[in-house]
């Protein structure tokens, strides 16, 4: 992590010599001031927090209330032939309910998580796409403790749908050990399987998404930071390169609308199929 | 040249470590957005697939019902008129036996009518002729006698014998053997 927060500037003599040095964003850019002006912090984790109402905390609720509202106008009517609103919903929920769940989960059994597995994929997707709405423009998983809970949520799903249909050890013994393998190998391998199947996918799950909004919107601060220091701050020869930066901000920032669609149906995808194996006889 | 190394302005920052709010507050909102779509929308959306499958099914089988009837009054239907072909047909077989017994009819009818026709024809010919006959020979008798009276001169007056000569006279003539008569 200190590898980010330091960065090495030359700058040639007369150049730019009235200037600031460039500050490169690093994480300290991510722990947004409290709105209203505040500056308490309380500490925790050997570490200083905002106390009060971050942006990100406000970009949260806001997708909640976006996707509620949107879904729920969108399926109000219940017409039987669909307005564009109704169709768009109905492909939306589709998507989600067939492609995520039933796919994944199976016919039998799909039904009663298509709402958390629908309601996970737009609330993330929203989430994400604010990283790039303008005047938003903050990716609130971007946020650990943001994605944290959301896999937290995950990994107590799956473990619970699985001990409830198989009990404790029974759900401990299908997900820690394998099918067709005896003897001393099980020593090795329950385990490992343990590791995989029960401690490690929460924190995978968490950092894939966080880490991909997190580098994103770091990369995006650095073009724009970075070509407009190269352009106003240095000007003359560097400021091609500054212009060449935002081109290259315009190029990635698209690149990370596909990536926040992406992440979203990622996250999403491995709880069903976490779900799926947790309610699997065998495997 | 001047080298710059510049740190971050706040402290060494980990952002792995979680704002503790931050995972409350996602969890309550997730929660409270679950809670909202299975309770308002997710069976609504479920209610309009079920639906339209079904009405979409309700269409399929009333669309088969329909066209099973309409096959079967086809079927009917191409019944009724091979019937009618087949009856049209004995029909004009009937008609045309009948018309050749008919004709046959007539055919027989004429040819009696002919046949009687004629048989009558001769019939009335054999009687004028065999009356011709009686009056010719009555008159030939007469005519004969008074010229061969007025030539020979002698009487002839008595009937018996004038009879006899006229007699054997037209035997003569009859057997073909004229000139044997009297003179």
């Amino acid at each position: 992590m200190s590898g980010i927060g330091s960065v090495i500037i030359r700058s040639e003599g007369g150049e730019g010599s009235g200037g600031e040095s460039f500050h490169a964003p690093g994480p300290a850019d991510f722990d947004l001031p409290a709105i209203g002006g505040g500056h308490d912090t309380f500490s925790m984790f050997g570490q200083d927090f905002v106390a009060g109402v971050t942006k990100p905390m406000l970009q949260i609720v806001l997708a909640g209330v976006l996707v509620f509202v949107f879904f729920y106008l969108a399926s109000r009517k219940r017409a039987m032939v669909p307005g564009k609103l109704q169709f768009v919903g109905e492909e939306a929920y589709g998507f989600a309910r067939n492609s995520l769940g039933r796919d994944i989960i199976g016919s039998h059994d799909f039904a009663r998580f298509v709402p958390y597995l629908f309601t996970l994929f737009f609330f993330i997707l929203l989430n994400n796409l604010f990283a790039t709405i303008p005047f938003i423009q903050f990716p609130t998983f971007s946020r650990s403790g943001m994605v944290y809970g959301l896999a937290l949520l995950s990994w107590v799903i799956y473990n619970a749908v699985g001990i409830r249909k198989h009990g404790f050890l029974g759900y401990l013994k299908l997900q820690c050990v394998p099918s067709g393998i005896g003897g001393p190998m099980l020593l090795l391998l329950v385990p490992l399987e343990f590791m995989s199947n029960i401690l490690v996918r929460p924190v995978t799950l968490a950092l894939r998404l966080f880490c991909n909004m997190f580098a994103g919107h770091l990369l995006l601060i650095l073009f724009a930071l970075g070509g407009e220091y190269l352009i106003v701050e240095m000007g003359g020869a560097y400021a091609p390169v500054g212009v060449l930066a935002w081109v290259l901000f315009a190029l990635v920032a698209f690149l990370e609308i596909l990536i926040q669609f992406l992440q979203a149906y990622v996250f999403v995808l491995l709880n069903a199929m976490y779900i799926q194996g947790a309610l699997a006889d065998e495997h | 040249m001047q080298t710059q190394l510049v740190p971050l302005a706040a402290g060494e920052l980990n952002p792995l470590l979680p704002h503790t709010v931050e995972i409350v507050l996602s969890l309550v909102v997730f929660g409270i957005l679950f809670f909202a779509v299975s309770k308002f929308v997710a069976p609504k959306f479920e209610e309009i697939y079920t639906e339209r499958t079904k009405a979409i099914e309700g269409g399929l089988a009333a669309a088969e019902t329909k066209q099973a009837e309409a096959d079967a009054k086809l079927a009917e239907l191409e019944k009724q008129l091979a019937d009618a072909r087949h009856e049209a047909a004995r029909i004009r077989e009937e008609a045309r036996e009948q018309g050749a017994q008919i004709v046959a009819e007539m055919r027989e009818q004429a040819q009696t009518e002919a046949a009687r026709i004629v048989d009558h024809g001769k019939a009335q010919i054999e009687a004028e002729r065999q009356q011709a006959v009686t009056s010719l020979r009555a008159e030939v008798g007469t005519l004969a006698t008074t010229l061969a009276g007025r030539i020979v001169g002698e009487s002839l007056d008595d009937d018996e014998r004038q009879s006899r000569v006229v007699e054997r006279f037209l035997a003569d003539l009859e057997a073909g053997t004229p000139g044997s008569g009297v003179n």
